[in-house]
């Protein structure tokens, strides 16, 4: 570009200074995210070898304490489960999405990203108002004599899992439907001329050709559950203790910052390591950024 | 059907055929096929030709069984299959685009076909063989479809195709992606595959080259109906309408006093004016003057005015034709009465 002869002399220079001043343009949103973000981050590393005492204690107590060994399990579980369950879910819906008219799908999306703007909290307690013992669902049961003893939704994993994955389900739905739109109808055409049933159809081409959307979403999903604490929190009733909420109990309560920092380190590295495996075995750009590989 | 074959539908003694009876097509209230009625032999290289919009694609995907029929009836060998599904016909179809999976290997989308049939293995790996080396990619068969040419993808999937020998291949437009030169390469490559396998193909294009130098016969489209149907030759000595004459190669039409007539323009002889001065007058005979010359390298193309202000095209071969005229050049043209073909009406 500086070479052109056409563009002024003053012109010129600016290109040439142009870069650093691009640095300067964002050098306040960095320091934002240096201070802000990375900052208390390394805090919290720090923090996790240095209280009460420096050393790794905290990260020992995790193989002597079986309190904290059942917490990230039953973490581990409810996550796996969670996003299990909403891609199957948001698969479905993508599916459907896809196939209706134009006209429905635009009502199914309008739908589904209603559902972003209903606050957590709201959405948890309208759980706790169906599900309770004398709730909605189990009044309804009882009322038409399909049960006699009130089941048992709250307080338990399964609780947890039901307002987890109705949280979950349209995160899951955005980037199936995003890979779902990028797949050629000609070449599903292609398969049933060629001799394939529906089920071999989908099977042998449209849910490989869905794998990027589906990685996306079961990633997604499980980082989200992983850092989840509302929900957890209400409707297991302190009964299904899970990592974020354990996190606030040792802040807020007993007061033991060197446990809860260890515990957040423990999840970003588990969530880093997560995306480290995955890259090996497709490209994340694949996944994130929609482009073909 | 343990082995595939080109030679599947031997045993069905007189055999019959595809034939279409009143294939019709509506979408509302426009109806993109009108009332088809063909039969196509076996073993034909059958080709549809039209202008864009004329109904190829519906009608071949009326075939295939991806279209709903709004009226008329298909029959293989005698038997409807206007019920069977797209999946149940068995007819290979290379779509336009060519639509591989993209996340298999070559060897995987040809083998496809047999794969979804439960063939054994053994038979499904020589078979592929055969099939890469029909269409010359035999030391491409590990690449993903995006790791090849278009010309390459093209095969792969005529070699998709016909791996499973279909009584009838379709094809629309398979070659409308590829470049002029490559184009003429795989013409000659996909009539020689089909000298070889002996499928029926139903061949689509808009391409008037490509139809009059691939196929047996030609069906001529317009608006939904058969314009005209016949060898190339035919079509193009006798074409039977205005749209039929000028659609498949280049045509002059004289408006004689009993109708309507086309003369292609490598049948009017032109020579100077002065060279056939005395001679007499004969039926055809006019003058004319250059109105311009237009050089296509193997032809000279005339563009004369005659005395009533009417204009004609006029080849010449541009090597024997003695030396070329100049524009404003007075002329004499002249044709044989058999070189005019006298047409019927147009349908509207
Ligand atoms: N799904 C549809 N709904 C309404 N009209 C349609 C539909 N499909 C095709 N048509 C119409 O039917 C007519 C024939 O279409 P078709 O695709 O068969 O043309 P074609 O001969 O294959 O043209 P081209 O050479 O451009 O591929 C067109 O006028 C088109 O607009
Ligand atoms: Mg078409």
């Amino acid at each position: 570009m500086a070479h052109t002869p056409a563009i002024p002399l003053q012109a010129r220079n600016m290109w040439r200074y142009l870069p650093r001043g691009g640095w300067l343009l964002v050098a306040p949103l960095m320091v934002l995210v240096l201070g802000l973000f990375l900052g208390p981050l390394t805090n919290i590393m720090v923090i996790s070898v240095t209280d009460p005492k420096p050393g790794l204690g905290n990260y020992a107590a995790l193989f002597q304490s079986d309190a904290l060994g059942g917490i990230l399990w039953t973490t581990l579980r409810v996550c796996v489960l969670t996003t299990a369950i909403s891609v199957t879910l948001g698969y479905c819906i993508a599916h459907a999405m896809i196939h209706a008219l134009a006209r429905e799908r635009n009502w199914m999306l309008s739908l589904l990203l209603v559902s972003f703007w209903i606050s957590v909290l709201v959405r948890t307690f309208s759980w706790l108002m169906l599900l309770g013992r004398n709730g909605l669902v189990n009044n309804g049961l009882e009322a038409i004599g399909l049960i006699t003893q009130p089941i048992e939704f709250m307080r338990n994993e399964l609780g947890v899992l039901i307002g987890m994955v109705h949280y979950m389900v349209p995160y899951a739905v955005l980037p199936l439907l995003a890979s779902m739109q990028t797949i050629d109808a000609r070449v599903l055409a292609a398969s049933r001329n060629l001799g394939a049933s529906p089920a071999q159809t989908f099977w042998r081409v449209y849910l490989p050709l869905t794998r990027p959307g589906l990685v996306a979403a079961a990633l997604l999903v499980f980082i989200l559950s992983l850092g989840f604490y509302v929900t957890p929190a209400i409707l297991g009733g302190g009964k299904v203790l899970m990592v974020a909420e354990y996190i606030s109990v040792q802040i807020l309560v007993t007061l033991r910052w060197g446990t809860a920092a260890m515990l957040a380190v423990l999840m970003l590295g588990g969530v880093l390591g997560l995306l480290f495996v995955m890259s090996r075995f497709m490209k994340l750009s694949t996944v994130f950024g929609g482009t073909k590989p | 059907m343990t082995q595939p074959s080109a030679q599947t539908h031997q045993g069905s003694a007189p055999y019959e055929g595809l034939r279409l009876n009143g294939l019709t097509k509506r979408f509302g209230r426009f109806t993109a096929v009108d009332g088809v009625d063909l039969h196509i032999r076996r073993g034909e290289f059958l080709t549809l030709l039209g202008p864009s919009g004329s109904g190829k694609t519906t009608l071949l995907m009326m075939i295939a069984g991806f279209q709903d029929i709004s009226a008329g009836d298909i029959a293989l060998d005698g038997h409807s299959i206007t019920t069977v599904p797209a999946e149940k016909r068995n007819f290979g179809m290379v779509f336009q685009g060519y639509a591989l999976f993209p996340h298999m290997s070559v060897r995987d989308n040809i083998a496809y076909p047999l794969s979804v049939r439960k063939r054994p293995h053994a038979e499904i790996t020589a078979r592929v063989d055969e099939m890469l080396e029909l269409v010359q990619l035999t030391k491409f068969d590990t690449r993903l479809p995006g790791q090849l040419s278009g010309g390459q993808q093209q095969r792969v999937a005529l070699a998709r195709a016909l791996c499973f020998a279909p009584p009838v291949l379709l094809l629309d437009e398979p070659l409308g992606a590829l470049d002029k030169k490559l184009r003429i390469e795989v013409q000659a490559q996909l009539k020689a595959i089909h000298q070889r396998v002996g499928t029926t193909f139903i061949y689509v294009t808009h391409d008037q080259e490509e139809a009059l130098s691939m196929s047996d016969r030609v069906v001529i489209m317009q608006n939904g109906r058969i314009e005209q149907l016949g060898t190339p030759q035919e079509l193009y000595q006798r074409p039977a309408t205005q749209f039929a004459a000028s659609f498949l190669g280049k045509s002059n039409f004289l408006h004689c006093s009993d109708g309507l007539y086309a003369l292609r323009p490598e049948k009017i002889d032109i020579c100077p004016a002065t060279q056939t001065a005395g001679a007499p007058l004969g039926p055809h005979r006019t003058t004319a003057v250059v109105h311009s010359v237009t050089y296509f390298g193997s032809i000279l193309s005339y563009t004369v005015a005659l005395p009533d202000g009417t204009t004609l095209q006029v080849d010449v071969d541009a090597w024997r034709g003695g030396p070329t005229l100049d524009r404003g050049a007075q002329v004499t043209l002249d044709w044989p009465d058999e070189a005019a073909v006298k047409l019927a009406p147009d349908t509207p």
